[in-house]
């Protein structure tokens, strides 16, 4: 794993990189070093990261100062600047609004059921391939590593008329399994990597204690897994939130609605269509539980979202 | 997860062979513990895939019955020219959306992993797009490009830069070039993430050994940045390839394929052709043609890089 690789890489070195680079940019100072690594260049830099950084933070910020206007300011006011009066209404309109608070639990059990079907199965499943004991773990790893490949987009016909056929259209848990289904791959990669680290004199114990696989599994792997579990569930969960393409294909009831669709159909035909403010809101709200998870639990975040690109 | 205690032992007693025991011990925990696994997977990923494939010769309305229709999906595919525009429009996206994110993510992953503090919190912010579901970042570039109202609009009208008052999504020259700069504002947070980690796993040696050689900036860029970022170069336009080929969310949500056909990429073609023509043979001819883009794609770059060799000399077990 790249990742760990990376976080670690200070211990391996003997000297950490910090104190590398300062000798470097020391030296470069007075034996002239890398030349052109200059005032200017810096200050470029510098300049392009920040407009970069604003075009990133303008539309949020934007989307933030018009959620905090009513009506009648997001006609009148500043567009851009928070003058001309700011007000709470669309945030009490949003929560007396009909559905979104159903929106909110849907997604809510979806993501933790996806979670939940995610990491055990991944588990068990990256337990028995590292382990490497028959063809059938080498050959189902195979399959599931092809699987990454595979564009979900490109299957949502059959999967429209499989979830049809087993009575799951248009149900929370029909959209659960598929969504895991898809999530799949990359949790058992992001597992198999992780596992593979398990030093195998640890197994090797186990079994001269005695151990079977289960209690391999529950006493070693899972205890062993714990920080890869917290990856795996972001990845998963932020699946499960965000995602738009299965939800719309495989549910059309209210009553499964999840936030990504509650969403767009509150901006195309909702009574709050042409009220801007409450739909900006609702975004806002939306990405609340996300910004929390972020703020609170960063490193494993960013790792979840790098799904296998981060390895 | 394993076979019952009962039959292990049963197994250890009878057998005196110990191997096979614990090959068969080993087969039936891999069994237990894969094959709920497979079931879903199999269910839900490798058997739509063969439907998938299987449709696209078939005409089919859901409803009915399925019909044998051998080639004609796939003759009426490379003959209408809307199914071809919508090919090349795909291309062009994936194309454009290639050349917009690597290169300013390779820029700003460089930029982010440098020592100085404030590259760290520019590090965090420039991650908040990753925060808004796709649906969410949508809405918002919708109203901040609203004809007339909109944020961009507002600066027209009071700031008099109005060349920022157009109809951004509506116009047919610029809708296109609109859906690219929102794609890339998605996902360039996401690729800086891997360029970043890739510039950090560099050896400052490498650097200290090309500024003892007198490299100047340019030249160890050039020499010692590039080559040594190839794996992250491969992983994100990889990624941006195959993602822009298959893309829909944003395109579906904004502008629907339009105005006109300008935006109507495969996805887009394939969701009109199946859930709203009810074409499901042929609109899975069209999904065939994703797949099939997506896995060669994919399949081409990681060979062509040997991206799947390196992991089996990194960690030496596979």
């Amino acid at each position: 794993m790249v990742a760990t690789a990376t976080a670690k890489a200070p211990a391996r070195v003997p000297v950490p990189r910090r104190a590398v680079r300062a000798k470097a940019r020391s030296r470069s100072k007075t034996l002239g070093g890398i030349r052109g690594r200059s005032k200017i260049s810096r200050f470029a830099s510098f300049a392009l990261g920040t407009i970069w950084l604003v075009f990133v933070l303008a539309p949020i910020y934007y989307m933030v100062l018009i959620s905090f206007r009513s009506p009648n300011q997001y006609l009148s006011a500043n567009a851009w600047l928070p003058t001309g009066g700011l007000s709470l209404s669309s945030y009490s309109s949003i929560f007396h609004a009909t559905g979104v608070g159903t929106d909110f639990r849907d997604s809510g059990e979806l993501a933790v059921g996806t979670i939940v079907v995610v990491v055990t199965l991944s588990l068990a499943a990256g337990y028995r391939i590292v382990r490497r004991g028959s063809r059938f773990s080498a050959v189902s790893f195979r399959l599931i590593l092809f699987g990454i490949a595979i564009p979900i987009q490109a299957i949502v016909i059959p999967l429209y008329a499989i979830t049809n056929k087993l009575h799951i259209y248009d149900t929370l848990y029909g959209l659960v399994l598929v969504l895991s289904a898809s999530l799949i791959p990359v949790a058992v990669l992001l597992m198999v990597n992780y596992l593979r680290l398990i030093p195998r004199q640890l197994f090797d114990a186990m079994a001269v204690d005695g151990a079977g696989p289960l209690t391999t599994f529950t006493h070693l792997v899972v205890p062993m897994a714990r920080p890869v579990l917290a990856v795996i569930s972001i990845y998963a969960g932020l699946g499960a939130w965000n995602n738009f393409l299965l939800p719309l294909i495989l549910t059309q009831s209210n009553n499964d609605q999840v936030l990504p669709l509650g969403m767009y159909q509150f901006a195309s035909n909702g009574e709050y269509a042409l009220n801007v403010p409450v739909l900006m809101a609702f975004v806002m709200l939306s990405a609340l539980p996300l910004l929390v998870l972020y703020i609170g639990l960063r490193r494993q975040f960013v790792k979840g979202i790098g799904g296998f690109a981060l390895r | 997860m394993a076979a019952s205690p009962a039959v292990l032992n049963r197994n250890q007693v009878g057998g005196s062979r110990s191997t096979i025991t614990a090959r068969r011990r080993s087969f039936f925990a891999d069994l237990a513990g894969i094959s709920p696994t497979m079931a879903l997977f199999g269910a839900f990923i490798i058997v739509p895939t063969a439907f998938a494939l299987f449709l696209s010769f078939t005409n089919w309305n859901v409803d009915g019955p399925i019909h044998w229709a051998g080639l004609a999906n796939w003759r009426e595919f490379f003959s209408d020219p809307v199914s071809r525009h919508s090919l090349l429009v795909t291309f062009e996206l994936a194309g454009l959306s290639w050349l917009a994110q690597t290169p300013t993510a390779m820029a700003l992953g460089i930029f982010v992993a440098g020592t100085q503090r404030y590259r760290a919190v520019y590090a965090a912010l420039y991650l908040v797009p990753l925060l808004l579901s796709t649906a969410g970042l949508s809405l918002m570039w919708e109203e901040v490009l609203f004809p007339q109202f909109g944020g961009l609009a507002w600066l027209g009208i009071h700031a008099h830069m109005h060349f920022l008052s157009r109809n951004w999504l509506g116009s047919p020259d610029l809708a296109f070039f609109t859906i690219v700069v929102i794609i890339a504002w998605q996902f360039v947070p996401f690729h800086t993430l891997i360029f970043q980690a890739g510039r950090r796993a560099i050896p400052s040696e490498l650097y200290d050994a090309a500024s003892v050689d007198g490299a100047n900036m340019r030249q160890s860029f050039w020499h010692v940045t590039l080559p040594q970022l190839r794996y992250s170069i491969v992983t994100s336009s990889t990624l941006v390839l195959v993602g822009s080929l298959t893309y829909f969310d944003i395109i579906y949500i904004l502008t629907q394929g339009g105005p006109g056909d300008t935006t109507r990429v495969l996805a887009m073609d394939m969701y009109n052709v199946g859930f709203n023509q009810t074409e499901f043979g042929y609109a899975s001819a069209i999904a065939t043609v994703l797949g099939v883009l997506g896995i060669v794609l994919a399949i081409v770059l990681v060979r062509l890089s040997g991206f799947g060799s390196m992991e089996g000399t990194q960690e030496g077990t596979w």
